[in-house]
């Protein structure tokens, strides 16, 4: 299912979980054992539960429930379809939401609520049936994990026709974030130049290799950083020529700290004089910046910083 | 047996000790195993470390086991556990810490309340609500 085929994923996705809630509550399969004390003794020695309600038939004999009581908060587990599920075919409201959502890329589950009411205690003998409904679906939401539906349901297990507990289960979906680095993926570089309509022409020279330089379409004045009206006379008609890329080192600083994202320290922030007229301000690369200096000559050089930006840099020229 | 508390033993603000447990890979795995729970990332390392966890991790079922432990363990065996609310925040690993503190939040018509909050090293493991009530004798 893709956004092309009509109705987006999102609706189609509601549209499903108002089907399954209107479906109700769905039986599921009888526990394969009763309520039983090995299991019990398991559990509780897993837990490092001593309550001997659950284990010392004298000691629940002679206590409010009059014989052994399974632990309350075990209830989910005589449901469980152990190794490898069970063969019984399971028919739940709930997989249809679920498989929707992850062919939808929501790959990913993380439980976010689970709430038990247990209305008595079980008796070892009882055989328990769960009974499942959908009952919310919620989303899409941002979250720390990434972006993902909740999805509710509630279990009523029910021993013969009595209900003895109920709880609520919360998942996410979630998008699972894109890994950081991937081989042969190359990183997004943190900074990003400002392209607007007064600027959009430079970067659009910078990737076919040209160093465009603004002026104005009257008086025909040079300027940059490039602006709406020209300083000299005021028109707002501008146009650009292509600098020869030749330059002079006007002044400069050596950036060691604080860190700057995406470059290494330290590194040469130049004011660059162009034979046209204008400066214009550039890093200096492939030159160790102990041996920058006012006067020298450069030249401009493109360097491509991730898979989109190419930056304009200046580097040493042969006089 | 050990004692069960009695009603005008507990009142708001009471404090729960805390319990503290070492979350040794047998305690995930046998924890996973007597509650039927065989998610590979409960009890197979490198399959949890498959799928984005650094190791084996407790499962749902045995954080309900183990706070319903919490408040018996202090409110005795006879304490009726009424209800379990439980929020799940981040994972408990294996070669963690799993620290419960608890405090009695409230109390209506003979119904206790205990707030827990089970911490790790990564914060907040499982917190929420208790609900209990204490026998009349």
């Amino acid at each position: 299912m893709s956004a092309a085929d009509g109705p987006g994923f999102h609706d189609l996705l509601l549209a499903l979980a108002e089907r399954q809630a209107a479906v109700g509550e769905v039986r599921g399969v009888a526990a394969a054992d009763p309520v039983n004390l090995p299991m019990i003794r398991h559990w509780v020695a897993a837990m490092g539960d001593a309550n001997p309600l659950y284990t010392d038939a004298e000691a629940a004999a002679d206590s409010v429930h009059g014989e052994i009581v399974a632990p309350p908060a075990m209830v989910q587990v005589w449901n469980m379809p152990g190794v490898g599920g069970r063969d019984e075919q399971e028919s739940s409201p709930i997989g249809d939401v679920l498989g929707t959502l992850d062919a939808g890329g929501y790959t990913g589950v993380v439980a976010t609520n689970c709430e038990q009411t247990y209305r008595r205690y079980l008796r070892l003998g009882e055989r328990l049936v769960p009974a499942t409904r959908f009952t919310g679906l919620s989303g899409p939401k941002r979250t720390a994990l990434g972006e993902g539906y909740f999805v509710t349901w509630n279990i009523t297990w029910y021993s013969r026709d009595e209900p003895v507990a109920h709880m609520l289960f919360r998942i996410l979906k979630f998008r699972p974030r894109e890994q950081k680095t991937s081989p042969g993926i190359r990183e997004p570089y943190p900074l990003r130049p400002a392209v607007n309509g007064d600027t959009a022409f430079f970067w659009e020279g910078v990737a076919k290799g040209e160093l465009r330089i603004q002026s104005c379409a009257d008086c025909g004045e040079l300027r940059h950083p490039p602006g709406p009206v020209c300083p000299s006379c005021r028109s707002a008609n501008r146009t650009h020529l292509v600098a020869g890329g030749e330059g002079e080192l006007y002044s400069y600083v050596v950036h060691h700290n604080p860190p700057v994202p995406g470059l290494k320290a330290p590194f040469v922030v130049a004011v660059v004089e162009l034979p046209e007229g204008v400066r214009i301000v550039g890093n200096v690369v492939d030159c160790p910046p102990e041996e920058v200096g006012i006067g020298m000559p450069l030249r401009v050089t493109y360097r491509q910083m991730d898979d989109e930006l190419i930056l304009p840099m200046w580097a040493p020229r042969e006089t | 047996m050990m004692r069960t508390l009695t009603e005008d033993q507990v009142e708001v603000g009471s404090l729960l000790p805390d319990l503290v447990i070492e979350l040794s890979p047998t305690v995930i795995v046998s924890t996973a195993l007597a509650t039927m729970d065989f998610t590979p990332v409960h009890h197979d390392v490198e399959g949890a470390r498959a799928q984005g966890s650094k190791d084996i991790f407790l499962n749902i079922l045995t954080t309900m086991g183990l706070v319903e432990r919490y408040v018996t363990d202090w409110a005795g065996p006879e304490a009726l556990i009424r209800g379990i609310n439980v929020k799940l925040g981040v994972p408990a690993y294996a070669g963690d810490t799993l620290t419960f503190t608890g405090t009695v939040v409230a109390c209506e018509d003979g119904e206790f309340t205990v707030e827990v909050c089970g911490k790790v090293s990564l914060g907040d493991h499982a917190s929420g609500t208790v609900r209990f009530a204490l026998p009349d004798h």
